[in-house]
């Protein structure tokens, strides 16, 4: 059965059934990637741009090697500074890359929708690998792979992200494509930084962190930009990580195991303890080597490629 | 676009008069010479020879007005200019619009009243100028208030910029009420409002998009009523668009205040879940609102607490809107499409009778500004409004009479088809191509 859709532009929307044929799919690439060559010839005369307009690492180089692993030709495409400052508006810019022949584009923007918008310019499928503060699928999708990998079910595993709700779209995805998968999911951070309406999403708030660990399977710890108490939404990253750090001391008043999780990079010391993030339950390097399994099973279900995966 | 005409003798017949002035409607023939209602009679057809209209089937009415117009000019002639802007007032049946000062150079000096005015002179529409509350549009020091009004000036307003500084629009209210012309205020604070896109709540939640949280217009609210209040100043809240902003004009009329408001017919017929799909000709500013708020608008205007219907008429160019939602400006056009989207989404639906929105569009804005209402009598100007109120059309972005396009009615089924116009010794007959 083929995916439902012809980009991946969010979560919000995609069924249970797509969620899982993209997991199931990347089960097959988790695997490639332990053979001695981790290479398939699958996309092969495939053109992929990664079209970055903010700075990314973890990202970048996870789409860049899935898309390696699977023999397709990538280029990159990395500016900080937009391109209505250059003087060239997004349309053009991305107009002017599809006429150079390419099949497919994997975008990160500051701002929401332009993945959406993207797809109104040109007809390479679009991969959104980050838009402002709204989704960033691949993330969630991977994070799902992880839980998925530890757990074998989501149904009713519980998942409380921890953190800047407000400015994450990690949250975002991860809010709509658990509870595709029936998850439950908890939200735990200042008040300042849990979005207006969000229980609508079908999801638990709560300001207390230690609330949120009694009640969880696993944490999923949002890193926590310095700029957002610069902008005077907490006083202090001294506070932040009084009130709602993971710290060792948390977990173990909890007396439960607990997996944790960062979709990084981690600000030690701050959202997360070392201690905690280099911890047996710590899955956060798993989330990272499945990434690039996840991503590649979504470029290779978008690429409308129907041989099979060997 | 069809001409505009000078006729020495028109008449209008078949058609039947509505005087929003005392609600009466009449089955009469109006014949015009020179500009002025030479005759108001019943079978005037006879043996005349000048230009006739035949309005069998219309109503004949005094001309709407639209107080909130940005005309662009001068500045941005490429978005609208004078003439097409007054062509797409023609075209939504207009015959007075105030031209907003958020023009370069911005209209805060009797040289660009006198600009307006003289530029205005030319058209069928009246083109009153609104001139800044202060220099620049920048919120500091008051403009030259007396002798913008002497020059021209109907009202004052740094529309798109609130006054920020509460000691300034004191000090503004306080000055103009000498003039007994309106303070037009654009609320917003501008410190819970920055860097919003669109209504704060769970559309942006959703969308990803950051907000600006209803109460970044009520606050403003609540500060200018207090400001009149106590200054005796006559506050105009434009674009009023939620619920909370509503109840406190609501209030301040009750206590006396010289508090008005007007709506704009976007806020009246969508909310924040058309943005579904980040339409930037859905970004404006006020934003869309909830559900809610538009439901409590549409009480606020049957009630009477709402006293105007305005556009906010806003042209961009097609590059300034073509690109990511955070990159476009705030505005859309709605000159040619407020009447039809008035009578399509609050009247067909039966929430109002057709002569209470006509007088919010003929009586109030005159009203709000002191102007006298044009009367349907003989011996007066002609200025009138010919419209056939059940009649549906269909909204053709190709074929609209303003310079821009950036409007998201494309496609939208609308009813009441403006005949012509009539106004200064004009008249302007719709062709078939209609917006």
């Amino acid at each position: 059965m083929p995916l439902q859709q012809k980009h991946l532009l969010g979560l919000e929307g995609v069924s249970a059934e797509d969620i899982s044929l993209i997991l199931d799919t990347a089960t097959t690439f988790r695997e490639i990637l332990d053979r001695p060559i981790p290479k398939v010839p699958t996309l092969r005369g495939l053109t992929v741009v990664n079209l970055f307009y903010e700075a990314s690492t973890r990202t970048r180089i996870s789409f860049e090697l899935a898309e390696k692993r699977l023999s397709a030709d990538s280029v990159n495409f990395t500016t900080s500074t937009s391109s209505v400052k250059k003087g060239e508006t997004l349309k053009d810019t991305i107009r002017n890359i599809e006429a150079m022949k390419i099949d497919m584009v994997v975008v990160r923007h500051q701002a929401a929708g332009v993945p959406r918008f993207l797809t109104q310019c040109v007809d390479a499928a679009i991969i959104n690998a980050g838009d402002g503060m709204h989704e960033h699928p691949t993330q969630a999708l991977l994070d799902m792979f992880t839980l998925r990998e530890k757990f074998a079910k989501l149904q009713g595993l519980r998942v409380a992200i921890i953190g800047d709700i407000s400015h994450s779209r990690v949250a975002g995805s991860n809010i709509r494509g658990l509870k595709a998968m029936g998850a439950e999911v908890m939200l735990c951070g200042p008040k300042t930084l849990i979005p207006r309406d969000v229980e609508k999403f079908g999801v638990q708030v709560t300001y207390d962190v230690e609330d949120a660990i009694a009640w969880a399977d696993v944490l999923n710890v949002l890193r926590i930009q310095l700029e957002r108490q610069e902008a005077g939404l907490f006083p202090t990253l001294r506070e932040y990580h009084a009130e709602f750090g993971i710290t060792q001391q948390r977990l173990e008043r909890a007396k439960k195991d607990i997996t944790i999780m960062h979709p990084g990079p981690i600000n030690r010391g701050v959202e997360l303890d070392a201690d905690v993030a280099d911890a047996e339950y710590s899955v956060i390097l798993n989330q990272v080597t499945n990434g690039v399994a996840v991503r590649m099973a979504v470029l290779y279900l978008l690429s409308g490629n129907e041989e099979s995966v060997s | 676009m069809n001409e505009i005409k000078k006729a020495k003798a028109l008449l209008l017949s078949g058609g039947t008069i509505y005087d929003a002035s005392d609600g009466s409607h009449k089955r009469l023939d109006i014949l015009i010479a020179d500009g002025k209602i030479k005759q108001l009679g019943t079978d005037l057809a006879d043996g005349f020879s000048g230009e006739k209209i035949d309005a069998s089937g219309h109503l004949l009415m005094q001309g709407l007005m639209d107080m909130h117009v940005h005309l662009r000019e001068p500045g941005r002639e490429d978005e609208e200019t004078i003439e097409s802007g007054c062509a797409a007032a023609m075209a939504g049946g207009m015959t007075a619009v105030c031209a907003m000062p958020n023009t370069t150079p911005p209209c805060d000096s009797q040289e660009v009243v006198r600009f307006l005015k003289k530029r205005g002179e030319e058209q069928l529409v009246e083109v009153l100028p609104i001139a800044c509350v202060s220099k620049k549009r920048a919120g500091a020091e008051i403009t030259e208030m007396a002798e913008l009004v002497k020059a021209g000036a109907v009202a004052f307003s740094d529309d798109g910029n609130p006054v920020a500084n509460t000691a300034v629009m004191r000090a503004a209210l306080e000055y103009s009420s000498m003039f007994e012309v309106p303070l037009i205020e654009h609320c917003e604070d501008p410190h819970l409002a920055a860097g919003g896109h669109m209504h704060e709540g769970w559309m942006s939640t959703r969308l990803g998009l950051p907000g600006q949280p209803d109460i970044a217009e009520s606050i403003m609210v609540a500060r200018n009523i207090a400001l009149a209040e106590y200054t005796g100043g006559h506050i105009h809240i434009a674009h009023i668009s939620t619920a909370k902003s509503l109840e406190l004009v609501r209030r301040g009329k009750e206590n006396g205040v010289k508090v008005t408001c007007e709506v704009t017919p976007h806020h009246l017929a969508l909310s924040d879940e058309a943005l579904i799909d980040y339409d930037t000709n859905l970004k404006m500013n006020p934003p869309l609102r909830s559900r809610l708020d538009v439901e409590a608008l549409k009480i606020g205007l049957r009630d009477g607490t709402i006293d105007a219907i305005a556009s906010d008429h806003a042209p961009h160019s097609i590059e300034e809107k073509d690109v990511e939602f955070a990159a476009a400006p705030f505005g859309i056009l709605g000159l040619e499409t407020m009447l039809g989207i008035i009578l399509k989404h609050l009247v067909q639906t039966g929430e109002m009778r057709l002569e209470e929105v006509l007088k919010k569009m003929i009586i109030g804005p005159r009203q709000i500004l002191g102007l006298p209402l044009p009367r349907i009598k003989e011996g007066e100007v002609a200025n009138l409004t010919i419209l056939q109120p059940d009649a549906a059309w269909t909204v053709r972005k190709a074929n609209l009479h303003s310079l821009s396009r950036n409007m998201p009615y494309d496609g939208w089924e609308l009813n009441g088809r403006v005949l012509g116009v009539v106004n200064r010794g004009y008249f302007w007959v719709a062709g078939e191509a209609r917006p």
